[in-house]
């Protein structure tokens, strides 16, 4: 057992990244809250003052707050059930005996170490360019008309680079959540005449159940705070501006200081609601 | 793997695996090989995909003309610095949470986790002007300490996740015989835990080189790294396809290869333990 001068050490030891964490939170939060009620306009005029509660309920009365809203919802979810459906079945089809899986294995997860700037201007230019891009001249052969991808169809671009950058990510836990599942229980059910879709639902989805759900929770934490791939692609034109997008623009772009932060403390909530149900599962994790 | 399987499945399985995992890693390859042509055979229509004229003319253009070299220090300057940095304040913390745990150690560890939860961009200006009024605005330091920052939590879990499978019996064998904390920590504990310290580093690299909104919004000249350097190339103007392809391949090529290294422990350090 620990004895007592063990545990001061312990708490000593303990100290410096609590600290500094507790500093990283606290620090900016209580400023953002604090710009949030005021009206801050750093080019124009500074601090104004004290207003209340008006930058929150400005920035929810915006034109722009719901169309960000929607467009933040159909990324989160667009690129979730992408990257998980697929990732679900690459998993299951990487989990299979074959030649040469450890370098299939390389080729699948090697998206998810591509910076994002480069990802995104990769596929917006190599790919997505209505002149010269690779799709351009795959619809030409076929003799269709190149799409302008990022102008004409901004949305669905967007889910596709985010989606190629996280199937990796799903596709690696939920290979190792697959590999962890007993085969002789597999193996049983198949003998006992079981068709493989049915083994697919009653065994090996309930198996992965958990590995999905912490895929989605962490996954959306991320989604929520996409940036780059907005940032060099569209810059938030044509349909793409999120909610994180939205709050960059009115902090650093029109330089509205307290009207940006009532956005970020919205953003925050949102994010905590996500975070308290991934918390949930880590702790119960750290139980046993 | 016990299950029988015939040769025949077993063929389909790879060829159907190999073209999904070609299709996935396409961009990729892509880039790397338009990196080697000229500027007009990276546009030419139909696209050639071998048959071209293998040049490495682009790598010295873009070597030449946007200084490569600074932006690659300061990358590597600045993963390297906040995972550095990051380990000495983790290392302490993590050992004392795997090996004196309390009533509180769950909570603490949980609580570190939720600040990653932290949006960025809601506490976007108030770092901004932190960093402003001390003087840290461009300056690698200041980025060193944001990416340590928001990093911290991951490598302390990581870290906990890899002390936690020390068995106690050996430190307190090693207390019985007399050893300090001081020698338990520097000659039990440290070599047992440096694979673990070892992936965690890896991972913590991988991640800062990566972080691509901190680093463009702090950042302009003196302390821009390689996301910002690639970033640069998104106005009209940059767009040579040959030359924003060898500009990538340089920005990706080392953690590429540092990635593919570090597939195991990824899945423990992205999921905080909950998938092993």
């Amino acid at each position: 057992m620990a004895t007592k001068a063990s545990r001061s050490a312990a708490r000593l030891m303990m100290a410096p990244a609590v600290v500094l964490l507790l500093g990283w939170m606290l620090v900016p939060l209580i400023m953002t809250l604090w710009f949030s009620f005021r009206t801050y306009l750093p080019l124009r005029g500074g601090d104004l003052g004290w207003t209340g509660f008006d930058n929150y309920v400005r920035f929810v009365s915006s034109s722009a707050f719901w169309p960000a809203v929607q467009t933040t919802l159909v990324l989160v979810l667009g690129v979730l059930v992408i990257t998980v459906c697929l990732g679900i079945l690459l998993a299951i089809l990487l989990d299979q005996p074959m030649w040469g899986q450890g370098i299939v294995r390389i080729l699948v997860i090697a998206p998810f170490f591509v910076m994002p700037t480069v990802s995104a201007l990769v596929w917006k230019n190599m790919f997505m360019d209505p002149v010269n891009g690779l799709f351009a001249h795959l619809w030409r052969f076929f003799g269709a008309d190149p799409v302008s991808w990022l102008s004409d169809a901004a949305m669905p671009s967007i889910i596709l680079i985010v989606s190629w950058q996280w199937l990796p990510f799903a596709t690696l836990i939920l290979l190792t959540a697959i590999q962890s599942l007993d085969s002789e229980q597999l193996e049983a059910a198949e003998m006992d005449g079981a068709p493989a879709l049915k083994r697919f639902f009653y065994i090996i989805l309930p198996h992965l159940s958990r590995a999905i759900t912490i895929v989605i929770l962490i996954q959306t934490i991320f989604l929520l705070a996409v940036f780059a791939e907005i940032f060099v692609t569209t810059g938030g034109a044509f349909g793409t501006r999120t909610l994180s997008y939205l709050i960059f623009q009115r902090v650093l772009e029109s330089q509205n200081v307290g009207l940006g932060s009532a956005g970020g403390v919205y953003a925050i909530i949102l994010a905590n609601i996500v975070a308290i149900f991934l918390m949930r599962i880590v702790g119960k994790n750290l139980d046993n | 793997m016990a299950r029988s399987v015939s040769s025949r499945r077993k063929l389909i399985n790879t060829g159907l695996a190999w073209a999904i995992g070609l299709l996935i890693f396409f961009p990729i390859l892509w880039t790397i090989l338009t990196s080697f042509k000229t500027e007009a055979q990276a546009i030419a229509s139909p696209p050639l995909f071998l048959n071209f004229d293998w040049t490495l003319e682009n790598y010295g253009v873009v070597m030449e003309r946007s200084n490569y070299a600074r932006f690659l220090w300061n990358s590597i300057l600045i993963a390297g610095g906040s995972t550095i940095l990051g380990l000495i304040v983790a290392v302490p913390a993590a050992w004392s949470m795997a090996f004196v745990p309390s009533r509180r150690t769950k909570d603490i560890l949980l609580w570190m986790l939720s600040t990653k939860m932290l949006p960025a961009v809601g506490v976007l200006y108030p770092i901004y002007l932190l960093f402003i009024q001390l003087g840290l605005l461009d300056s690698r330091a200041g980025l060193v300490i944001v990416m340590m920052l928001i990093n911290l939590p991951i490598i302390v879990w990581m870290l906990y996740t890899y002390f936690r499978e020390i068995p106690v019996e050996i430190l307190e064998a090693a207390r019985m015989d007399g050893a300090t904390l001081r020698e338990e920590v520097l000659y039990i504990l440290t070599p047992m835990a440096i694979p673990g310290i070892a992936s965690t580093m890896l991972l913590n690299f991988i991640l800062a080189w990566n972080e691509a909104f901190w680093t463009l919004n702090l950042t302009a000249v003196n302390a821009a790294p390689l996301t910002a350097f690639i970033a640069s190339y998104s106005s009209p103007e940059g767009l040579f396809f040959a030359k924003l392809s060898a500009a990538s391949t340089m920005a990706i090529a080392p953690i590429l290869i540092l990635g593919w290294f570090s597939q195991k422990q990824l899945v423990r350090g992205l999921t905080f333990g909950a998938v092993k």
